[in-house]
C-alpha cells in the first residue's frame, strides 16, 4: 500500500480547521496531527487547505454514443483536474440510462478509469421520452440513488407521481430539470430586458417555477425525496425555502455559472453563454447566492455539458446548450463562501445526497482517502481543459483558487 | 466604419452623414445615367439564408449603381442543403474574393458571427427578430426628405414590434435623430420587457391619430403572428389603418410600411395606395441608402458622386 504524508497545510476536520500534516495509507487517512511522523510521498500544501475532495452529482460524460464531446475517461481526468473524487453522470446519452445493465456500464467504466468515482443517475422514464417508467428496480440494483431526466422535466404529472411512489419508501431521489416545454418554446435565453432587446425567444422564470411548484405538491403527497437541479431563479429559491420550512425532504443545487454570470452577458450572442436554464437578472443571481450561503441551496453541481468547438462555433439560437463546469467549479465559487461552507457545498452535502459513502469526510483518521488540496490564494489563467471540449466562457480569464493536488482513494489524480 | 450591423449604438452625426450622402444618391439614381464609378472593382456578396427578394434586390442595385460587382448565394441549392455549416460557407465566399458580406439570416447575431470568421466588412440585411439597420436608414431619409427634419416628430410604430426587426432599429434610429417614438400593439405583440427603450406604448391605433408618421408593420404570420392573436379580424378593429382612421390623421401626415403589405389587414386598400401613403418613396430610398452605406464600408475617403 502506497504511503502520503500532506505537510504544511490548514486541514479541515470535523472540528474545524488546524494547521497539521495528514497521514495517508492505502485508501485510509491513517494521521492526523504534528507529531513530525511522515510516511511515504511527502506533498507541501504550505497556503492550501487539506479538505475532503468534491463531490459533483450533475455532469455530461456523453458515454455511451456521444463520445466525441466527452468519454468517462476524459471526463474523469477533468473531475480530477477540478479537484473531485465523485460524480454522477446524468443519463441523457444514447442510449439513455434507463436499465440496469446500462447503468452498470456505467459503473464499470468509471472503475476500469479509476479517476474518480463515476456513479449514473438512472432516467426517470423509458428512453427519457416521458411516456413510461424507466426500470427503476433495474436501477436501483445496479445501485442508482437518484433519478431524473434532466435535459427535460417530466411534463406528464401523472407519470412523475407514480415514479415518485414507487422510489419513495426506499429512499430515491427524483432529480428534476425544471422546465415547462410550453412556456419555453422558441425560447433560447432569459425572457427579459436582454432578449427582448435581441428580439431573441425567451424562456421565462416563471417555466422553472411552475414545474417546481407542481413537484413540490406531489412530494406532499407521496414523500418522495425531491431535488431541484440548478436552480436559476428567485422564485424557485422562494419555493424550496417554504418547501424545507415544512419539514420535507427537498435538496437544490447551483451551477457555478448561475452563482457568476446573468443574461447581459448573452448581448454577445456568443454561444459560450449558452445553456438551460438560461442566465438569469441580476436580481436572481443574487438570490441564488444568497440561498446558498444560508443553505436553502443545499450545494454546489456544475452541470458540466461538453460540446464540440465547431458544435458551438454557429449563431447562438442554432447552439447546443451547456458550458463544461467541472475544471473551473472550485475557483468561481470559492471567493463566495466561507472554508466550511465551501467544502460543505462542494463536498458534505452533494456525497450525503448521492448517497457516496467514501466521500465528504472531514478529515480524520480513518476516514476514505479521497481528498482535495485547494489553494485559495493562487490566481491561473484559464487556457486549456483536460475535458475533450472547451465550451466554456470563462476561456482566457484569470481565476482564483488552484486545486493543487487531488487524492482518490490514496492515489494522487491531479497534481 | 467597419460593419454596418445596428442602429442601437450609432451616434447622430454619423446617422446624419449617412443620410446626407442617401440624399446624394437619390439625386445620382434620379439622373440619365444612374450609376457612378466608385466601388469599380470591388465584388460584393449577398449571403441571404433567408429568403428575400426586396431586400437583396435593392442591395444588388445598391452596389452596381456604384459600379461594384456582385455575387449572390441561395441556400436552397448551395452546400448548406449539402451540411456544409455556415463558417464554412462564409469563408468560402470570402476566399473566392469577395470585398464586403451583406447577410441575412433568421438567427439572431449570425452577421456578428460572419463578421468574426471572415474578417470582412459586414452589412446585416436582417437577423432574426433582432436589427435590419438599413431598413432604418431608409425609413429615417424617407421621413426626412418628406418633413426636413426627424427632430420633435412624433411617430407611432404599429403592430407586430415584438417579432420585428424593423422595429428594433427603427426605434433607435428615429430617437437618436429626435422623433418621440410610441408603440402601438397587443401585449402579446410587444417585447416582454421595455426596461431601456425609449418609447412610451399604447394598445390601440386610436391613440396615435394626431401623429405625424404612422408606421404599420407587416403581421408576419411566418414568425408565428397567427398564433399571438385570436383572429386577424379582431387585429383590424383594434390596430388596422383603415379608410374611417386615415381620414380622422392630419393633413400633412405620413403613412408608411416595410413592405410586402398585408392589404386589408394592417392597411386598407385605398390607404396603401393613397400619395400619402409612401410605401414606394421608401423602396427607392432602399437603394439610395445601401449605396452610402457600401460606400462607406468600402469606399475611399472624400469620395466625389
Amino acid at each position: 500500500m502506497s504511503e502520503i504524508t500532506l505537510i504544511n497545510g490548514t486541514v479541515l476536520t470535523p472540528d474545524g480547521a488546524v494547521s497539521a500534516d495528514v497521514v495517508i495509507d492505502g485508501d485510509t487517512v491513517a494521521a492526523v496531527g504534528s507529531d513530525g511522523e511522515r510516511r511515504g510521498e511527502v506533498l507541501d500544501c504550505a497556503g492550501a487547505y487539506v479538505g475532503p475532495g468534491f463531490v459533483d452529482v450533475h455532469v455530461h460524460f456523453r458515454e455511451p454514443g456521444l463520445e466525441w464531446k466527452e468519454d468517462i475517461a476524459s471526463g474523469s481526468a477533468a473531475a480530477a483536474a477540478g479537484g473531485f473524487t465523485a460524480v454522477v453522470t446524468m443519463p441523457n446519452t444514447d442510449p439513455a440510462i434507463d436499465s440496469g445493465h446500462l447503468a452498470r456500464y456505467i459503473l464499470d467504466r468509471g472503475r476500469e478509469v479509476g479517476f474518480v468515482e463515476v456513479v449514473p443517475a438512472g432516467a426517470i422514464t423509458l428512453g427519457r421520452a416521458g411516456s413510461a417508467l424507466a426500470h427503476l428496480d433495474e436501477l436501483w440494483n445496479a445501485g442508482v440513488r437518484i433519478f431524473s431526466d434532466d435535459g427535460d422535466a417530466v411534463a406528464d404529472a401523472g407519470l412523475l407521481r407514480m415514479a415518485m411512489e414507487y422510489l419513495a419508501d426506499r429512499g430515491g431521489v427524483i432529480a428534476e430539470h425544471a422546465e415547462d416545454a410550453g412556456l419555453t418554446r422558441d425560447g433560447h435565453m432569459h425572457e427579459g430586458s436582454v432578449s427582448s432587446r435581441l428580439g431573441m425567444g425567451g424562456m421565462p422564470a416563471l417555466a422553472e417555477e411552475t414545474i417546481v411548484a407542481r413537484d413540490l405538491r406531489l412530494v406532499e403527497l407521496t414523500g418522495c425525496r425531491y431535488h431541484v437541479q440548478h436552480v436559476s431563479t428567485a422564485g424557485t429559491v422562494e419555493l424550496v425555502r417554504r418547501a424545507k420550512a415544512a419539514g420535507m425532504p427537498v435538496t437544490a443545487e447551483a451551477t457555478p455559472h448561475h452563482l457568476t454570470l446573468d443574461h447581459r452577458a448573452v448581448e454577445s450572442m456568443d454561444p459560450a453563454y449558452k445553456m438551460y436554464p438560461p442566465l438569469r437578472t441580476p436580481d436572481d443571481l443574487e438570490a441564488v447566492r444568497e440561498a446558498l450561503r444560508d443553505g436553502v441551496i443545499d450545494l454546489v453541481a456544475t452541470d458540466h455539458a461538453p460540446h464540440a468547438a465547431h458544435e458551438k462555433d454557429v449563431p447562438f439560437e442554432h447552439a447546443p446548450r451547456g458550458i463544461i463546469g467541472l475544471e473551473t467549479a472550485a475557483a468561481l465559487v470559492a471567493p463566495l463562501l466561507d472554508t466550511q461552507t465551501l467544502f460543505d457545498r462542494l463536498s458534505v452535502a452533494p456525497a450525503r445526497l448521492a448517497g457516496l459513502e467514501r466521500h465528504g469526510w472531514w478529515i480524520e483518521p480513518g476516514a476514505p482517502a479521497n481528498l482535495v488540496v485547494f489553494d485559495p490564494d493562487t490566481s491561473w489563467t484559464v487556457q486549456r481543459f483536460r475535458s475533450k471540449s472547451e465550451n466554456s466562457p470563462y476561456l482566457g480569464s484569470e481565476l482564483t483558487g488552484a486545486v493543487r493536488y487531488t487524492i482518490f482513494e490514496g492515489a494522487v489524480t491531479h497534481r | 466604419m467597419k460593419h454596418f450591423l445596428s442602429t442601437e449604438t450609432i451616434s447622430k452625426p454619423d446617422l446624419e452623414s449617412l443620410l446626407d450622402l442617401g440624399d446624394r444618391f437619390v439625386e445620382v439614381l434620379a439622373r440619365p445615367i444612374p450609376k457612378v464609378p466608385a466601388l469599380r472593382g470591388k465584388t460584393v456578396a449577398m449571403l441571404f439564408f433567408e429568403p428575400s427578394t426586396r431586400t437583396r434586390m435593392s442591395f444588388e442595385r445598391a452596389a452596381k449603381a456604384l459600379s461594384a460587382d456582385t455575387m449572390s448565394f441561395s441556400p436552397g441549392t448551395s452546400s448548406l442543403s449539402k451540411g456544409e455549416s455556415l463558417k464554412d460557407t462564409a469563408l468560402t465566399i470570402k476566399a473566392m474574393g469577395a470585398d464586403a458580406l451583406v447577410v441575412r439570416h433568421k438567427a439572431t447575431g449570425t452577421p456578428w458571427r460572419v463578421a468574426d470568421w471572415t474578417g470582412l466588412p459586414v452589412l446585416n440585411a436582417g437577423d432574426g427578430a433582432h436589427q435590419h439597420p438599413t431598413q432604418a436608414l431608409l425609413d429615417s431619409l424617407t421621413i426626412r426628405r418628406h418633413f426636413g427634419t426627424l427632430d420633435g416628430l412624433r411617430i407611432a410604430i404599429v403592430g407586430d414590434i415584438r417579432h420585428s426587426r424593423v422595429a428594433r432599429s427603427d426605434i433607435w434610429a428615429f430617437t437618436t435623430l429626435g422623433a418621440d417614438v410610441t408603440l402601438v400593439a397587443p401585449r402579446t405583440l410587444l417585447p416582454v420587457d421595455l426596461e431601456g427603450w425609449p418609447v412610451k406604448t399604447v394598445d390601440t391605433i386610436d391613440d396615435v391619430l394626431d401623429g405625424d408618421v404612422i408606421y404599420l408593420l407587416r403581421i408576419q404570420t411566418e414568425r408565428g403572428g397567427a398564433s399571438v392573436l385570436p383572429s386577424l379580424a379582431e387585429y383590424v378593429e383594434r390596430f388596422g389603418m383603415t379608410n374611417e382612421r386615415f381620414d380622422r390623421l392630419p393633413e400633412d401626415s405620413i403613412v408608411m410600411h416595410p413592405g410586402p403589405m398585408n392589404r386589408g389587414v394592417e392597411i386598407s386598400a385605398a390607404v396603401a395606395d393613397h400619395p400619402r401613403a409612401l410605401v414606394e418613396e421608401q423602396v427607392a430610398n432602399g437603394v439610395a441608402v445601401r449605396m452610402a452605406v457600401l460606400l462607406r464600408l468600402l469606399g475611399e475617403e472624400d469620395v466625389d458622386v
